[in-house]
């Protein structure tokens, strides 16, 4: 196998890997502002992803750090293409970062609202804006012979990239409230499974439509869709751990099946033979043999470290013994 | 086209400077604390415990917004410089690929483990936590850094299919730009953390509360960690200096508002005011030998590469030097005002020098970022030396609507992060070394 493919590959992963992990820390980041009645129980919720959220964020760093080493012609037509939709990305998880470290600096209530609202608001729209960004690698976007994006902000945002927004929403709210499930005690926790139920059938259907309009031929969106409809069953049957598992198991299965269903090309162009491919978007050999030796040697150490922080921080949290104090 | 250029140009250089502010702290902060965590940790003295626990609310708040800020730096090459991005990629994409791999996986994990760790974690892996987060923003340093001395001093590559391709990875990370500039910035960072820390001490122990001698002690270590800081800015910033004599001539030349080739040269101090010689002996170590000026390294520059302007903004270029050096000399009166304060009159304070101190902590960001936009603006026109034009790297298929739209919402969002980080770091340092509730361990023994 080429370099070429996997270093694809392994894009595949990074961004799998993202919304496998952020996916339920952005959701937990707008249940928490519904679920929560006062400013304690929110930030109950919030303290559950506290120690994570950033190293969940890095993922995608990476994954855009990996695209342009990798393919510096995808990273360049793609991020400026997406121009303002990633402005709105980067605005949000600039928010959102902020949100978790100054709301539990801020004394009083009224601040930490207004720090919670703009959690939630900012989860939802990064939630949305990711779906979109990565359905319209499925759905090809009109760029000319040099790479460049020809189009404007509406060939963006086509119905169908706004269903792509809407399903990952839907996904990382499912995420999010099996996350919480799993990680709080008594009535919050409850709160958050009675949601799970509605979320997971809602994320089912979503799958669905998607499976129908989008892939027809694809084993794996097949195989996300059966993750999604186990994991229903699972949360009825209160399997939560296994039903958490397979809702991330089918974000990283849906990302999957994206650039399973793009391969070879790396960024459809509306114009077909203006395609971005995996080979005439590629770094060269030398730069992928180099970057190929260190993904290799460290991305089991990465695997380990961020593993053991979700062990050590395995033990259920209530309001009762939340400790965010430094 | 051109206004394309500027509002890109004028976008990178807000996110950019804004990022720049909390890089150093978090690494200079950083190192302060796990010293003195480590001071703590052998003692078991709860007092060193509580001036770990006050810096590292400081160090957080900072923390945080330099993380989301460099999310912003990551993608706008993407966004904003795709034709620099295509162009460059094959070298530039590795180091930062590697930055994200080596370096903020490392510093998100570990500062999360531990803000969150302390009861959870036996003290030495806390304490190792501190360090690991400390050593990965050094690591992180050390390879924005690499990529950006490519495009200073390009390095191990060829130019093939049209693009700079790497050949030779091991030329990339022993770019003789990047050599220098390291030590530069890292000495910057611990000058930048030494007087941060100094001034919020100086203001704690002028209010004289109850934990004053908590902010006494910070004080003289903060003077040390100063002094060792800034010896370090000065020799390896002259040491730099040299450097660029030799790898880029134009920008010393600009700098300097050198007109003319002169041997010897002489160093300009303010317009109209000058040292004779001390130019050549700055750069060649001897009170003579030859410093080319503007005009004759256009005229070398037109022979290389055809016609053009190929000086860069030779005013921004005098004045940012000066404001960095006039900055760090500010800085040493300061340090040498706090040593001698420490050694011989270790009564009184002066209360005026003290809340001055306090207005100190301005100066490393002052000298930070004046040092940055040199760096930078003197490397132009180009946007990596000599081989790609500033104005050819820019995203030809975005409206200048858009980026101005993002300028406007980043100016403002960072605007508001400003003003919000400093009424919460105002807050935190009222509130001093006090921790508010007493720790476990505490309420056990008074049980």
């Amino acid at each position: 196998m080429s370099l070429e493919i996997v270093w694809f590959v392994l894009i595949a992963v990074l961004w799998a890997g993202f919304l496998f992990l952020e996916g339920f820390d952005f959701g937990v980041g707008i249940l928490q502002f519904f679920f929560g009645k006062n400013e304690r129980e929110r930030g109950t919720y919030i303290t559950s992803i506290g120690p994570h959220w950033d190293g969940n964020e890095v993922w995608l760093i990476t994954a855009g750090g990996a695209m342009f080493a990798a393919f510096p012609f995808w990273y360049a037509s793609f991020f400026s293409a997406l121009y303002l939709p990633l402005v709105i990305l980067l605005l949000a998880l600039i928010t959102r970062g902020v949100c978790f470290e100054i709301r539990h600096r801020a004394n009083f209530e009224k601040p930490r609202f207004i720090c919670d609202a703009a959690l939630m608001v900012s989860s939802s729209l990064a939630s949305l804006l990711i779906g979109v960004a990565l359905m319209n690698l499925a759905i090809g976007i009109p760029i000319d012979v040099s790479g460049n994006f020809t189009g404007t902000f509406f060939d963006l945002v086509k119905p169908l990239a706004l269903f792509g927004g809407i399903l990952s929403l839907s996904l990382f709210l499912t995420n999010g409230a099996l996350f919480l499930t799993l990680k709080i005690e008594g009535e919050l926790q409850t709160r958050a499974y009675n949601f799970s139920k509605y979320s997971v059938i809602a994320s089912t259907f979503l799958f669905a439509v998607a499976t129908v309009l989008l892939c027809k031929y694809s084993v794996i969106c097949i195989a996300s869709l059966v993750l999604i409809s186990s994991a229903a069953v699972l949360v009825f049957k209160q399997h939560l751990k296994t039903a958490f598992i397979c809702v991330a198991l089918c974000s990283a299965c849906s990302v999957a099946a994206l650039f399973y269903a793009i391969f070879p090309n790396v960024l459809v162009s509306s114009i077909a033979e203006n395609s971005l491919t995996v080979w005439n978007a590629a770094s060269s050999a030398y730069t992928l043999k180099i970057m190929s030796i260190v993904a290799a040697v460290f991305v089991p150490i990465i695997l380990v470290y961020q593993i053991w922080s979700y062990y050590i921080f395995r033990k259920r949290i209530s309001p009762r013994n939340v400790n965010i104090e430094v | 086209m051109d206004d394309l250029v500027f509002l890109s140009r004028l976008q990178f250089a807000i996110t950019s400077v804004y990022h720049f502010f909390f890089v150093p702290l978090t690494i200079g902060l950083g190192l302060f604390i796990a010293i003195w965590e480590t001071l703590a940790y052998k003692s078991g003295n709860s007092e060193d415990e509580r001036i770990v626990r006050f810096w590292g609310r400081l160090f957080l708040l900072n923390f945080a917004v330099g993380v989301v800020t460099g999310i912003v730096q990551e993608f706008q090459f993407g966004m904003n410089w795709s034709e620099y991005s295509r162009f460059v990629g094959d070298v530039f994409g590795a180091p930062l690929a590697i930055e994200a791999l080596l370096a903020f996986f490392m510093e998100s994990t570990f500062l999360g483990l531990w803000m969150f760790g302390r009861n959870v974690l036996p003290r030495g892996v806390h304490l190792t936590c501190i360090w690991l987060v400390f050593a990965a923003s050094c690591v992180s340093a050390v390879w924005i850094l690499i990529a950006n001395s490519f495009m200073q001093h390009p390095v191990g590559y060829v130019l093939n299919n049209g693009r700079a391709e790497m050949t030779d990875f091991f030329a990339l990370i022993t770019n003789p730009y990047f050599l220098h500039q390291i030590p530069h910035v890292i000495s910057a960072s611990i000058c930048t953390a030494a007087f941060f820390v100094l001034g919020i001490s100086a203001w704690k122990m002028l209010q004289n509360t109850e934990d004053a001698f908590l902010f006494e002690r910070t004080f003289r270590y903060a003077l040390f960690m100063g002094f060792i800081g800034l010896i370090a800015v000065l020799l390896s910033g002259h040491l730099q200096g040299q450097s660029i004599a030799k790898l880029q001539p134009m920008k010393l030349a600009a700098m300097e508002n050198l007109e003319k080739t002169s041997d010897p040269a002489p160093l300009s101090l303010v317009p109209g005011l000058e040292i004779p010689a001390m130019l050549s002996f700055m750069v060649h170590n001897r009170p003579s030998g030859e410093v080319q000026g503007l005009e004759d390294l256009q005229k070398t520059f037109e022979y290389r590469y055809g016609e053009g302007n190929y000086t860069p903004p030779v005013w921004v270029s005098y004045i940012s030097f000066r404001v960095m050096v006039g900055a760090s000399s500010i800085m040493m009166l300061f340090i040498i005002y706090g040593i001698s304060w420490h050694l011989f009159m270790k009564k009184n304070i002066h209360r005026k020098i003290m809340f001055l101190m306090l207005l100190g902590i301005s100066l490393p960001y002052i000298a930070n970022s004046a040092g940055w936009i040199l760096a930078e603006m003197g490397r132009q026109p180009w946007i990596v030396y000599g081989l790609m034009p500033t104005d050819k790297a820019i995203s030809v298929g975005t409206s200048s609507n858009s980026i101005i739209f993002s300028i406007t919402a980043f100016t403002f969002i960072y605007g508001a992060l400003a003003a919000i980080i400093f009424i919460l770091m105002r807050r935190e340092v009222l509130r001093g070394c006090k921790s508010k509730k007493p720790t476990r361990k505490t309420a056990a023994v008074k049980v």
